[in-house]
């Protein structure tokens, strides 16, 4: 387990590389001058070279690679166009916010969609299968940032807040930057409730893809094992349905619904960037739209970078746990 | 004997395809969303000969968005545009970009996918680890990266949406080849001299279609869902041109003040990603080797 494991971080090395590699020939190759949004149209030629020499742009492209990839593996992302702070402290100040919100989705997500999916693999065919399947499929299709705006119309006179994560006079003091821990470790009963209630429109909103997805998968699992022999010699051995589902069929479904658990963790955090600047979410994802709309390519880049670095760990924590839950994954060579 | 030998592949092509149609027919929803698909292609070809108004025409002494009423149904923006006129005219960049996004990752993925798949060894290494690496990167990011830099435009968000799903085809197909390349009738090919490209695209893909099939039409879905997210963020079409996405972005200060600026477009996106989705379940369904057991 040691040795496979070992095997696959060493193979993530070059996915890394390839992926900064990616991002240095769209950002700094095909990108025309981004002095000119940064600085203008009035600066003039000379105070833009001043500013390409500064930002090291006016070096030869094998000389920038060279630079961008050591700086890269240091852990050094560059600095921020409009602030100038160093762009690593400017996402992981804001990391915590968007934590905070993927988790919250992802339970969400993970309670209703596996409920969801079973409730509809266990009554195929009836009233609730239908609706339940029409529920996801509705699920993928509604745009995340549209949910969001419908949830504000609907709630925009409700106690459920729709802006911004805590209120003003209730935020806790900052010891990790998740404000549901935060509260709660200065004993803070308020401020949790508060941030709790905040919690709710965003991640719902969130949550919705991920929940459909969950759910689409959860049936499918969950009807190609009850249809398995062992399910149906639980039953003959006169096991009661609800043992019988839960912990013969469910366990053996979850297998794959974990994968996707995985996959849609990273979805998430990426989901996250349409979603929080509908609902002023101070993390990530606004930041990032932000920086998109002022052409602060390095700290888009570095979003790009850091995502995708978490993304592929996250997915081989995902193979990891996979193959814990399936020993047939270990002992696959003595064919089956 | 060669005109029975056409004959005979005629009659199990046709019987081949007539059980897929028999089956897909069979499901009312797979009817109805085939013909609102139908339906939704009809109106960005024909939709903006029909409009009730100009999409793109302002009126001066407006400066709040209408509510809907018998002379604007869907009401107008704050410019005085009528959203039902743009409504309708946004339907052909989302189903332009849907389909041109999914013919450019469906050719490049297709022949990405069929070379990795067919000859395997170093070259599949190669390919392979250009599309898992491209797999790390959150699409909506690289599309966004991709739109920062090649600006705006129905072409350029084709590219951008187009190229950063090329991996998913390439997944795909090069799976279907790897197991289909070991058949009898892939080696009998071989054995009577066929070259390759002949083999892999006269003789393997038909086989694969299906699964081609389903993943494409559900790729137009998340092509427009793509779309529309970049229009959000600003990064769709040049304006005047009308797009959902964009008109989502552009009446958000009104959110509360006037919902339907904001209802009408969404709305759009969705029903369009809905049917777009439920045609390619069905269509699963339909094409599933298992239902020829």
């Amino acid at each position: 387990m040691v040795k496979y494991i070992i095997k696959r971080l060493l193979l993530l090395i070059p996915v890394l590389l390839g992926v900064a590699t990616i991002v240095f020939l769209i950002m700094r190759v095909f990108l025309t001058d981004p002095s000119q949004t940064i600085l203008g149209k009035s600066a003039s030629d000379e105070q833009r070279l001043e500013w390409r020499q500064k930002q090291g742009l006016e070096e030869p492209l094998h000389k920038q690679y060279f630079i961008f990839l050591q700086d890269f593996v240091k852990g050094n992302l560059g600095k921020s166009y409009a602030t100038n702070a160093s762009v690593v402290t400017e996402i992981f100040s804001r990391f915590p916010a968007t934590i905070e919100l993927a988790i919250s989705g992802i339970v969400l997500a993970l309670i209703f969609g596996v409920s969801l999916g079973i409730i509809s693999a266990i009554k195929r065919n009836s009233i609730f299968d239908s609706l339940g399947m029409t529920i996801a499929l509705v699920g993928v299709s509604v745009p995340i940032f549209w949910l969001g705006v419908l949830f504000i119309i609907v709630f925009s006179n409700s106690f459920i807040p729709s802006v911004g994560r805590i209120d003003v006079l209730l935020k806790p003091t900052n010891i990790t930057g998740f404000y549901l821990l935060d509260s709660l470790l200065c004993g803070k009963l308020d401020s949790f409730f508060d941030a709790l209630k905040h919690l709710i429109l965003p991640s719902c909103a969130l949550a919705m893809y991920s929940m459909a997805v969950i759910a689409r998968m959860t049936r499918s699992s969950m009807l190609e094992t009850l249809s398995q022999d062992y399910v149906r010699t639980a039953r003959a051995k006169g096991l009661p349905e609800k043992k019988v589902i839960f912990f013969h069929a469910l366990r053996n479904a979850l297998i794959p619904i974990v994968t996707v658990v995985g996959l849609q963790f990273g979805s998430l955090l990426a989901g996250a960037v349409l979603t929080e600047s509908i609902f002023s979410w101070p993390g990530i994802g606004k930041y990032t739209v932000e920086c998109i709309q002022n052409s602060d390519i390095p700290v888009v880049q570095g979003m790009v970078l850091i995502l995708a670095t978490i993304f592929v760990f996250v997915n081989l924590a995902v193979d990891i746990i996979y193959a814990f839950l399936d020993p047939r994954i270990k002992f696959s060579k003595r064919g089956c | 004997m060669s005109e029975t030998k056409t004959l005979n592949e005629k009659i199990v092509v046709n019987s081949r395809y007539n059980k897929i149609w028999q089956s897909f027919k069979s499901s009312k929803t797979a009817l109805i969303s085939l013909f609102i698909v139908l339906a939704f292609f009809a109106v960005s070809i024909f939709g903006s000969f029909f409009l009730p108004y100009d999409p793109n025409l302002t009126e001066q002494n407006i400066s709040n968005p209408q509510r809907p009423s018998e002379t604007h149904w869907f009401g107008t923006d704050e410019q005085g545009r009528d959203i039902f006129s743009r409504v309708v005219d946004g339907t052909k960049v989302s189903i332009l970009v849907g389909v041109m996004s999914v013919a450019f990752s469906l050719f490049f993925g297709t022949i990405l996918g069929a070379i990795s798949g067919y000859y395997g060894g170093k070259v599949d290494i190669i390919i392979m680890r250009i599309m898992d690496i491209m797999f790390a990167i959150p699409s909506i990011l690289l599309s966004v990266c991709l739109m920062m830099v090649l600006g705006t435009g129905i072409d350029k968000a084709i590219v951008a949406i187009g190229l950063v799903a090329i991996p998913q085809y390439a997944r795909i197909v090069r799976g279907n080849v790897l197991a289909e390349k070991e058949n009898d009738y892939v080696k009998a090919a071989k054995i009577i001299g066929s070259s390759d490209i002949v083999i892999i695209f006269k003789n393997i893909l038909p086989n694969i279609l299906s699964s081609i099939i389903v993943k494409s039409t559900l790729g137009i879905s998340t092509a427009i869902l793509d779309v529309a997210a970049l229009g959000f963020l600003g990064l769709g079409v040049k304006p005047p041109q009308s797009e959902w996405g964009t008109m989502l972005s552009e009446s958000r200060k009104f959110v509360t003040q006037a919902p339907h600026t904001m209802i009408f477009p969404g709305a759009a996106i969705s029903i369009t990603v809905l049917v777009f989705n439920l045609l390619g379940d069905k269509l699963r369904d339909a094409l599933d080797p298992k239902f020829f057991n």
